[in-house]
């Protein structure tokens, strides 16, 4: 299998690439990694008419913490976040997980935000942790609320000539942890469920701030504010986090599918649920 | 558009059009037939290459962005004194069947060896995780890395 015949743009800057994307219009794509849009143009799916890449675009591929954010650049690979002591919780604990360890040398933790699969693990841990996607267009830079920015299946709210140049990720000053449990038939595969779970803790050991989100079990990666609002304030517990489970299994519309029954996937959620909390607690207690 | 590409310690350069993937221009353009295509769908890794280094599937890189970079195939692995240490001990603890996975299998395994000599079964299997053996050989592929992974550490700590 080949892609149709596409124009290729090879972008020295972050300006050059925007403004090769305001030239092509609605048929430029941007290539970063490629490890999800390579495979959707040899099989038709995505057909752009100019493809961008970014690779060579310096300063882009650094993952360090500035100003009590963890920021990662547009070309931080996902073995590159596996690699990285900057990272923390839920971010240090998802990588290692997504897709294969090949696929993790090529495919870049933005890209994969900003391709929005309902089924991909970043955009839950960013619901989790509070992340910001920070996007360049025309007319400049902004950040966008990951809550903000996931709109549905394989759409985002980036404009259309918006590049993602990073990620800024708070890093909790407290103590906190963080978890991502995710269930695939096998290394590769998408999840059958997985959960991001973040917890931060204040001094008298109660739950100051909460972030739980969910893949593979709704249209698209689903924040679970109602299970977070309940933690907060609490002391951890069994009982308090079996009680955000069952608030998260009622958050999550699974389907039938070829991974299993919605009725054993909504189970799934809630086991997870209770044991990602429980180590997202226990971290946080260590810490 | 002109792509220039190292493969194995060779400069080739190419005029490719843009949508050529890496796995084509090697089998195709540059003839070296030892890169399989299996599922042609980033599954199984059978196109496995090094690219700087590192193992990627060459059915999901265009040529065009490993323009400047190098790149080793199966038959960039022996050197002037014979087989790569990884390829005997294919050969010798049977790490191979059909033979179709087993150039994706012993690049993946001569950069895992290449930063640790000491690989446990886990550490091989979670290296290979993104390569798939239609006929289950796992077992052989898994012991013929470790012994190659030996006997590179007994040979470096020998001279």
């Amino acid at each position: 299998m080949f892609p149709s015949r596409f124009d290729l743009v090879v972008a020295q800057t972050v300006a050059e690439a925007v403004e090769a994307k305001v030239d092509a219009g609605e048929g430029g794509r941007f290539l970063a990694g490629g490890q999800s849009l390579i495979p959707m143009m040899k099989m038709r799916v995505a057909f752009p008419e100019t493809l961008i890449d970014i690779n060579r675009i310096a300063g882009l591929d650094a993952i360090e913490r500035v100003n009590g954010h963890l920021q990662v650049g547009a070309l931080v690979r996902h073995a590159d976040v596996v690699a990285s002591d900057a990272t923390f919780g839920a971010v240090a604990a998802a990588a290692p997980w997504v897709a294969d360890p090949l696929v993790r040398n090529r495919g870049t933790m933005c890209g994969s935000v900003a391709h929005c699969d309902p089924e991909g693990d970043w955009n839950s841990v960013l619901l989790a942790t509070g992340a910001d996607v920070v996007a360049q267009g025309p007319g400049g830079e902004r950040s966008i609320p990951i809550a903000d920015f996931v709109d549905g299946a394989f759409t985002s709210t980036l404009g259309e000539d918006e590049l993602v140049v990073g990620l800024r990720i708070p890093v909790p000053s407290g103590r906190s942890g963080g978890s991502y449990l995710k269930l695939e038939r096998k290394i590769g595969d998408y999840a059958t469920v997985a959960v991001a779970s973040h917890l931060e803790l204040d001094d008298s050991g109660a739950i100051a701030a909460a972030g739980l989100a969910l893949t593979s079990v709704n249209p698209i990666n689903t924040k679970v504010a109602d299970a977070e609002a309940l933690l907060v304030g609490q002391q951890p517990s069994d009982e308090l986090f079996a009680e955000a489970a069952e608030v998260a299994a009622a958050a999550a519309e699974p389907r039938d599918d070829v991974r299993g029954t919605a009725a054993w996937k909504r189970q799934v959620v809630r086991t997870y649920t209770k044991r990602g909390l429980a180590a997202a607690a226990q971290q946080a207690e260590g810490s | 558009m002109e792509v220039n590409i190292t493969i194995n310690g060779s400069e080739h350069a190419s005029d490719v059009e843009p949508r050529t993937l890496l796995v084509d221009h090697i089998r195709r353009t540059v003839g070296l037939t030892g890169t399989h295509v299996g599922c042609d769908t980033t599954s199984c890794g059978a196109c496995t290459v090094l690219m700087d280094g590192k193992p990627v599937k060459a059915c999901t890189v265009l040529a065009a962005q490993a323009d400047g970079s190098e790149v080793t195939t199966v038959e960039g692995l022996k050197g002037a004194d014979g087989l790569h240490p990884i390829q005997s001990a294919f050969t010798d603890d049977h790490g191979l069947q059909c033979g179709f996975c087993t150039p994706g299998m012993m690049l993946v395994g001569a950069s895992l060896i290449a930063e640790n000599t000491d690989p446990s079964d886990d550490e091989v299997r979670w290296a290979i995780s993104g390569n798939l053996c239609r006929c289950t050989g796992y077992i052989n592929i898994v012991k013929a890395i470790q012994t190659a992974a030996a006997r590179v550490a007994e040979s470096s700590n020998g001279s």
